[in-house]
Parts: C-alpha cells; sequence; structure tokens
C-alpha cells in the first residue's frame, strides 16, 4: 500500500540503521565492504553532494577489488545508482565505462544514473548496447535478464532527446519482453510526440499483471501523457503510485503552461487526484 | 445470497476470483458482509481492497464500529485502507483516529487518507455544541499535515483544509488556514501541491 520505494535500503541491511553524515562519507572509505557499500546506498538516499562524496564514488566504480574478482558487484552498482541521485557531470566518464562492466546490474544501473545526469555525450555509449537490434535482445542462459539492460538503455536515450536513436529504439516496440515494449513506446512518444505510443501504455494499464501495470503507470507519470490521466485513475493498482503517475503528469502539464491561472485540464486531474487519496 | 457471495470471497483462488467475488459482495450492499470486506483489507490484493472499501463506505454508518473496534490488529496495509473507508464514511466517531493518524501514523499512504478525511467529516451527525471545537481541531491537525515531508500528505492535507473550512461554523481559524495556503502557493517545494493550494484559494474565494 505504500509508496513504491526504489530508495529502499540494500537487502541485508537492518531496518532503521542510520548514519551520520561524518560517518557515511568515512565510511566510503572504509576497509570492510559491506560499510561502503552501505554508506553508497546512503549518501544517494540523502543526496549528499559533497565533493569529496562524489570522488569517493567515482573511484568505487573505477577500483579493482577482490570482491568483483570474485563477482561480486555490489558497491559499484549502489555507487553508479547513487552518482545518478548526486547528479554531478563528473562522474559521466566514470558512468560511462560501467556500460561495458561485465556485471548487468551494473550497466543498468550505469544507464540510469547517466539518464539522471542528462548530458547528451552519454548518447553514443548508450545506443551501443543497443547493437544488434531485437534478434540480440535475448535471454541470457541461466539468468532472469536479457542480455543488456534494454528497457532503461531505452528509456535513458528517451530522456535525452535521442532522436537520432529512433530508428534503433521502433524495433523493440515488438520485443517479446513486455517492460521492454513499454520502454520503447515511452522513448516513442518522448522522441516523437506521437499520441499512439502514449496510447500503447494505456492500454498496457489494461493488463493482467499488476506489475506490468504498475510499470505502465510509472511510464505514463514520467512522459507526462495528460490524455492517460483518466484511464491511470481507473486501472486495478495502488493508489499511492496512481497518485505518483497523476502527479507527474500534472507537473508536465504544469510546466507548460505560461500563466499562473489554473487551466481545465490541471483542474480535472487534481479532482482525479482528490478521488485517489 | 449474502451467504453464498460471502463464501465465494473465502473461497476465491486466484487474485482476479478474488476481485471479482468482493466486487460482488461489496455490490450487494449487505450489512453481513461487512465482516468479510474487513477481513479482505488486509489481503495483499490492491484491487481486491479498493473494491471492500468502496463497499464498505457505501454501506455507511454500520461498518464504522467494526472498523473501529478491529483497527489495533491490522497490518499498516490493512490500516490504510480501514483508515480511508473511516474517510469515506466521515462518521463523528472516526474523527479521533483520523486526528492521530493524519500526522503520526508510520505509513505516508495513512497519514494522506487522514488528512483528506478531516475535510469531509458529516459534521452534521455530531452534537451541534461539539462541532465547533471539533473543526478547530481538525484545522490544527491539517495545518501540521500541510508541512509533511510527503508531498501526497501535504496535497491531501490542503484538500483537507479547503473542505473543513467551506464546512466551517465558527471561522476563528480561518484566517490562519487561508494564509497558510498563501504560504504554500508561494513556497511548497512541489509544484502539484501549490497548485493544489491554488484550486482551494480559487474555491473558496469564489465560492
Amino acid at each position: 500500500m505504500d509508496y513504491y520505494e526504489s530508495d529502499s535500503p540494500p537487502a541485508g541491511v537492518a531496518e532503521g540503521e542510520s548514519l551520520t553524515l561524518e560517518v557515511a562519507i568515512a565510511n566510503l572509505h572504509s576497509q570492510d565492504y559491506s560499510l561502503r557499500y552501505y554508506a553508497a546506498w546512503w549518501v544517494g538516499r540523502f543526496r549528499v553532494k559533497e565533493p569529496a562524496v562524489i570522488a569517493a564514488l567515482i573511484d568505487a566504480l573505477q577500483a579493482e577489488s577482490e570482491q568483483t574478482k570474485i563477482g561480486d558487484y555490489s558497491l559499484l552498482r549502489n555507487a553508479a545508482r547513487a552518482l545518478g541521485k548526486l547528479g554531478d557531470k563528473q562522474a559521466l566518464p566514470a558512468l560511462t565505462h560501467c556500460l561495458e562492466c561485465a556485471d548487468y546490474y551494473v550497466r543498468e544501473a550505469a544507464a540510469q544514473a547517466l539518464e539522471m545526469l542528462g548530458d547528451r555525450d552519454s548518447i553514443p555509449p548508450l545506443m551501443q548496447l543497443l547493437d544488434g537490434g531485437v534478434a540480440a535482445a535475448v535471454r541470457v542462459p541461466g539468468k532472469s535478464h536479457l542480455v543488456q539492460p534494454y528497457d532503461s538503455v531505452i528509456e535513458a536515450l528517451g530522456t535525452l532527446k535521442a532522436v537520432e536513436a529512433i530508428p534503433l529504439i521502433a524495433p523493440f516496440l515488438e520485443h517479446s519482453v513486455a517492460r521492454v515494449q513499454y520502454a520503447a513506446a515511452r522513448a516513442m512518444y518522448q522522441l516523437t510526440g506521437e499520441v499512439v505510443y502514449g496510447e500503447r501504455l494505456v492500454t498496457a494499464l489494461n493488463g493482467d499483471n499488476l506489475q506490468l501495470r504498475r510499470s505502465a503507470l510509472m511510464d505514463l507519470g514520467a512522459i507526462g501523457y495528460l490524455p492517460g490521466a483518466q484511464a491511470i485513475s481507473e486501472t486495478l493498482a495502488e493508489n499511492s503510485m496512481k497518485l505518483i503517475a497523476l502527479k507527474g503528469i500534472l507537473e508536465h502539464h504544469l510546466e507548460q503552461q505560461a500563466s499562473l491561472s489554473l487551466s481545465d485540464e490541471a483542474i480535472r486531474v487534481m479532482n482525479l487526484m482528490d478521488s485517489l487519496l | 445470497m449474502t451467504n453464498q457471495l460471502i463464501r465465494a470471497v473465502e473461497q476465491a483462488d486466484s487474485s482476479e476470483g478474488l476481485l471479482n467475488a468482493v466486487k460482488a459482495l461489496a455490490a450487494a450492499s449487505s450489512k453481513e458482509a461487512i465482516p468479510t470486506l474487513i477481513t479482505v483489507l488486509g489481503y495483499n490484493n490492491p484491487g481486491a481492497a479498493v473494491s471492500a472499501v468502496d463497499g464498505l463506505i457505501q454501506l455507511g454508518e454500520p461498518a464504522v464500529q467494526p472498523l473501529l473496534e478491529q483497527l489495533d490488529g491490522y497490518n499498516y496495509g490493512a490500516r490504510a485502507w480501514a483508515v480511508r473507508a473511516l474517510a469515506g464514511i466521515g462518521d463523528p466517531r472516526g474523527l479521533d483516529i483520523l486526528l492521530d493518524a493524519a500526522v503520526n501514523d508510520f505509513a505516508l499512504s495513512v497519514r494522506r487518507a487522514a488528512a483528506k478525511g478531516l475535510g469531509t467529516i458529516c459534521w452534521e451527525l455530531m452534537p451541534a455544541e461539539q462541532i465547533a471545537e471539533a473543526q478547530s481541531s481538525a484545522s490544527k491537525t491539517l495545518l501540521q499535515a500541510s508541512q509533511d515531508p510527503e508531498w501526497v500528505v501535504r496535497y491531501a492535507a490542503v484538500g483537507g483544509l479547503q473542505a473543513l473550512a467551506g464546512a466551517a461554523v465558527q471561522p476563528d481559524w480561518l484566517s490562519e488556514v487561508l494564509t497558510r495556503l498563501d504560504e504554500i502557493v508561494s513556497s511548497d517545494e512541489t509544484s502539484s501541491v501549490r497548485a493544489r493550494a491554488r484550486l482551494a484559494q480559487q474555491k473558496l474565494l469564489l465560492g
């Protein structure tokens, strides 16, 4: 019932464990891997934009360690996620390099972080991850994921307004994984403004799978698709998520309004939100 | 008839089956359905819970006492739905629950539902001599909730303040509410909350 919280503490951390700012910064340099791992999450969660923090996180992305040799990339994943939230463009080279990391989840975190940093120089390296197109976008044997984090990469390209990527992204509308299709529809809407892509996500709100309905909800909120507001309010999912999606739509709309007075559309979205509180 | 519908809820073996059974039971608008609808609030099935809440709100007054009696035993998810049901029913017996939940509950979805509900209490069901004081408490709580760290609680509090101000019997706290709405319009960090406060101002000044 509560908010979908992608910021929840990493697994294995006792609930309620809290750090002070000084301890968190010190722990980024700890010998203890699990303390570094938790500190990396913590500074992202609490948006600690100190130069020392940025530098330590970038170091964490670049350092070869005993842990990565045995295949444990959890610190790198947290560091990449945190760098996205902290919004410092100094992290761009290190994050771009992470797109080639052996670990899928580091690549995914890096793509999401590059999306948040919003720098168009990230577009070519992100596009490279779509090499081979849909034919290459298959599941890794024995894993639950595809060879690349296609959904995150495509979403990032949409947010970065990478119109040059349209021919690469469009075929993913027909990918066999629904989540990837939605990412493609979301990006195509952002890149072309064509209603047909927004409507694909609206249709997805009627799907049988709650997880996928949530996913479509969040996509519609992220792209601010105003014609989807009513359908969002009616889909079967938690009100918390619908409210976040409608907030995304409302704020996208408010940004486009020159005047301070409220448009009829804004009032309509707020009425829908009121009914979900 | 209701017994059959109750059995269908108890025996549902899929998420969709449960949803349909709860919808049917809620639509029956029968008092016998109340315990079952309340039980459904504790299942991790948002669709079914929404239907159960709708059913309980529609049943109204007879659902209030059973909801209040079981509130402490609920998990957070169920509590949120129960507060939502109480908020939707608007019975003054739920007032103390809402006053507490709007500012103290751990779960933001509970604070959100309670803040909305504080604006929509059916004041006419309360002994007339108690209304002014109860509304004053509600306004204090909502002013506090309008500073919640979570945007959605502030958003709900603004709507609550608007509704409460519209129903005020003794307007000694109104100027405080209008001042607070001004503050929110000019300085809340979330544009949705600022917009909701502008809407509240429009409704109050034009209404």
